[in-house]
């Protein structure tokens, strides 16, 4: 679980990036930040396991304090971090030497490095690429195989900063999907930061942030049904609920649950 | 006067192992003053077709002209042809290099030889067309502004050479929700003033709201080439081509199969609402 | 297209090269280098011809694969010939003219300059033909450490990830190339002053870039635990094998003929 207690930062003296963040995400959960450019996504994502150290206020992962050095590496390992780019962050030439440089890292046995990488690879589908060189995947696979480097370190919580926004709509899908078989599956903590609304709205719960600080916090439901208020931060809303608040407004009485199109159909036409 | 494509072909590499075919007897035209849209999935050629059209690559069988003029290595025009095509790459931002962000958007029309005033003057309008006020941004370095201003100066960058058509390849790429709304509308104003705009996009919904016209390309050909409507009517087999319908027509064909008697080539979502309550208020 | 160039190009095989630990590779190839240099006289390269053509015959690498890769090499050979041709003065006078003379004993030692940058070029893109990048980069990295060269983990992680960024740079180098000749830049037409100029809005963003990379990249491996080389494992474990002996056999065979020859039979 992650426990994140007033938690400032600062770039520099004019620059307050985090403004009193509190946040507790119970482990296993699903967890969507949205906000726009510069609300402050990256910066909280990248407190997590001890990239940025907070100006005051404290972030604990399972009882792991970033301030503290003695558990500074446990934290790194416990919180893998998948980026945006996708070609900034693969750092070997060949797609199994590429995941394995975190066991590497950690000082693993060569035999341990082998039957992690290989669970790992498999776990995103990637297995039959593993000799492949990184450089002639497709986004989607590149985004894969860094997912896959994460886990091949057996981390407890996995932190993705807008992993889809460079892909088109295939690889996004691919990567949504290993995420969340992740997650099902290996009950993996996913915190998962996206403008993408429609991704947001498969999470168990959405963070809504905004000049650093947390302004909306609940489920998919919860949030996407403040229509006029999501339009102020400047954040879409999925075309259903767009739709379901559109005919609300003339007189239909639609449940505000509604998130999906296939939802929205099996209501209006039952 | 149009953009004409006719009967090209392109491989990549050509007469060597490394050999990769990447258009196939492709024929358009891009006409003065349209919004067409360009959409297949990464690798379907794209890229490559729009390369053609202001001379970046050449094809190897078929003819391309500009507005009359050919399209050739070497061609006496081919300067005045990349002017007239302007071509916005993807993550444009990635080729900024000036100092400040008037000398970035200068760079194209100094190539010309223009006249300073004229220089000038192009540098404010174009800074204008992408809502970059010319006063506040003009001595700004380009690499410290925010994503979505970089890639406006970038698209600025291209407009001062004042084409007659503007090509952007996924312009609102990585950018949030704010950033697209920004370029989208831009785009919609620069077409209205009769600049022709060939948007390639993955965004369905973004093409449906922009486009009149509508090129699907797979595999290096030309599948359709149509209205809008005609186009997306197609879901099945764009679905094959790995190819999406904006949302609010996925939810009309939904309507439509569980029994709704709704029109579903409808591209807004006020359209689909229209639609909608004219059918639910008719029963 | 640029991005087709391959460094260090691998030729995939199951031979009994390829099977070899890299660092034998590395040092076998020493001790051919020293003998090459020491065998001045025909027997000597005759040997060297015979045991060269064995080893490619080993490798199962195909010649013309070997002779595309020589292919940008033949006029530095030729040159070579030809400027030793002229730097002999003993022996007999075959052609002059003015200062300038070709003697039977200038001629010869051209040809076997000659031949000997074959042979060194041959046998050196054998270990990159029948190595991968990563295992090459491996095996100097542990001979490296074993010689207790300073840096020798960091220097093979730069090569590392230089290996992995070369396809990516050349790829965006195209790519902003192309931007910037839509905007009408020109790289081509113009003295060299002009042109030198004209790269100047293709090297900033580059530059720029590169560095957005590296930061990227820096982070990413910070993330993923990097703390440079100290208690940092390996996946691939490198173990001299029984393949590794018999080369080492062949090799040290190799030397002691080359070293007989030249100081005992006095005629190699």
């Amino acid at each position: 679980m992650i426990e994140i207690k007033n938690l400032h930062y600062q770039y520099d003296e004019k620059m307050e990036a985090l403004r009193g963040v509190d946040l507790f995400v119970p482990e296993g959960q699903f967890l969507a930040i949205v906000g726009h450019n510069g609300s402050g996504k990256s910066t909280l994502a990248m407190h997590l396991n001890g990239l940025l150290l907070p100006s005051s206020g404290d972030v604990t992962v399972n009882g792991l304090n970033s301030k503290n050095p003695s558990e500074f590496w446990s934290l790194r390992q416990q919180v893998g971090m998948v980026f945006q780019n996708p070609d900034n962050q693969l750092i070997a030439t060949s797609v199994e030497e590429d995941t394995a440089f975190g066991p590497e890292n950690l000082g693993m046995e060569p035999s341990l490095i082998r039957r992690q990488v290989d669970e790992a690879l498999m776990t995103v589908g990637m297995e039959a690429y593993k000799d492949k060189a990184v450089h002639l995947l497709s986004g989607g696979q590149k985004q894969r195989v860094a997912i896959a480097g994460i886990m091949a370190m057996r981390p407890k919580v996995l932190v993705l900063d807008e992993p889809t926004a460079m892909l088109d709509p295939r690889g996004r899908n691919e990567v949504m999907n290993a995420v969340h078989k992740l997650n099902r599956e290996e009950r993996i903590t996913v915190i998962y930061i996206t403008h993408m609304m429609e991704e947001a709205v498969t999470a168990q719960r959405v963070v809504v942030m905004e000049e650093g600080t947390i302004v909306m916090d609940g489920a998919p439901v919860e949030i996407f049904n403040q229509v006029e208020e999501l339009k102020r931060l400047r954040l879409d809303v999925p075309l259903a609920v767009e739709m379901v608040y559109r005919l609300r407004k003339h007189g239909f009485l639609l449940p505000e649950s509604i998130l999906t199109i296939e939802e929205l159909a099996v209501e209006l036409c039952p | 006067m149009p953009i004409v494509l006719d009967h090209v072909s392109f491989t990549y590499q050509p007469d060597t192992p490394f050999a990769a075919p990447a258009l196939h007897d492709v024929s358009i035209n891009i006409r003065s003053g349209q919004f067409v849209g360009l959409i297949g999935h990464t690798g379907s050629g794209k890229s490559t077709l729009i390369q053609h059209c202001n001379g970046l690559l050449f094809p190897l069988a078929g003819q391309v002209t500009v507005d009359g003029m050919p399209v050739l290595p070497k061609g006496k025009d081919l300067k005045e042809i990349r002017r007239k095509v302007g071509l916005v790459f993807q993550y444009p931002e990635q080729q900024l290099f000036e100092e400040n962000v008037a000398l970035d958007v200068a760079f194209g029309p100094k190539t010309l030889g223009l006249e300073d005033a004229e220089i000038q003057r192009r540098v404010r309008w174009a800074m204008k067309m992408v809502d970059l006020e010319f006063a506040k941004f003009k001595d700004a370095s380009p690499f410290e502004l925010s994503g979505g201003e970089k890639r406006r100066v970038a698209i600025a960058g291209v407009l001062a050479m004042q084409p007659k058509y503007l090509i952007l390849d996924e312009p609102c790429a990585g950018l949030d929700p704010g950033g697209r709304e920004e370029i989208l509308d831009q785009l919609k104003r620069l077409n209205e003033k009769g600049l022709a705009i060939v948007l390639v996009s993955h965004s369905m919904d973004d093409v449906a709201r922009l486009a009149k016209r509508l090129i699907v390309i797979h595999e290096g050909a030309v599948v359709y080439d149509d209205q809008v409507r005609q186009v997306f009517s197609k879901a099945k087999e764009l679905a094959d081509m790995g190819l999406d319908v904006p949302a609010v027509m996925k939810l009309m064909m939904l309507l439509k199969e569980k029994g709704l008697d709704v029109r579903q080539s409808v591209l807004s979502a006020e359209e689909g609402q229209e639609e909608i309550l004219r059918v639910l208020n008719h029963a | 297209m640029l991005k087709d160039i391959t460094i260090g190009q691998y030729y995939p095989g199951q031979s009994f090269l390829h099977l070899l630990d890299p660092r034998t590779k590395l040092i076998c190839l020493f001790a051919y280098m020293v003998g090459l240099f020491m065998v001045k006289e025909p027997p000597g390269f005759g040997f060297l011809a015979v045991f060269t053509a064995l080893v490619i015959a080993v490798s199962g690498v195909p010649v013309k694969v070997l002779g595309k890769g020589l292919k940008p090499m033949w006029l530095l050979l030729t040159l070579t010939m030809v400027l030793n041709f002229f730097m002999v003065s003993e022996g007999d006078i075959l052609w002059q003219w003015r200062f300038l003379k070709i003697t039977d004993a200038g001629v010869a030692r051209g040809v076997f300059m000659a031949f000997r940058l074959v042979l060194l070029l041959n046998v050196t893109s054998l270990l990159t033909l029948t190595t991968t990048p990563i295992l090459l980069t491996d095996g100097l990295e542990r001979i490296m450490k074993r010689c207790f060269v300073p840096m020798a983990h960091e220097l093979a992680m730069m090569m590392t990830i230089a290996l992995r960024f070369i396809p990516t740079l050349i790829e965006e180098t195209e790519r902003i190339m192309k931007a910037q000749m839509a905007r009408g830049a020109d790289f081509e037409t113009g003295n060299l002053l002009t042109k030198a100029k004209s790269l100047v809005p293709l090297l900033i963003p580059l530059f720029v870039s590169a560095f957005r990379r590296a930061d990227e990249l820096a982070m990413a491996m910070e993330a993923r635990c990097y703390r440079g080389g100290e208690g940092r494992t390996r996946l691939r474990q490198l173990q001299y094998q029984g393949r590794d002996f018999g080369a080492f056999i062949a090799t040290a065979c190799y030397v002691a003929c080359i070293t007989a020859g030249r100081f005992w039979l006095k005629t190699w």
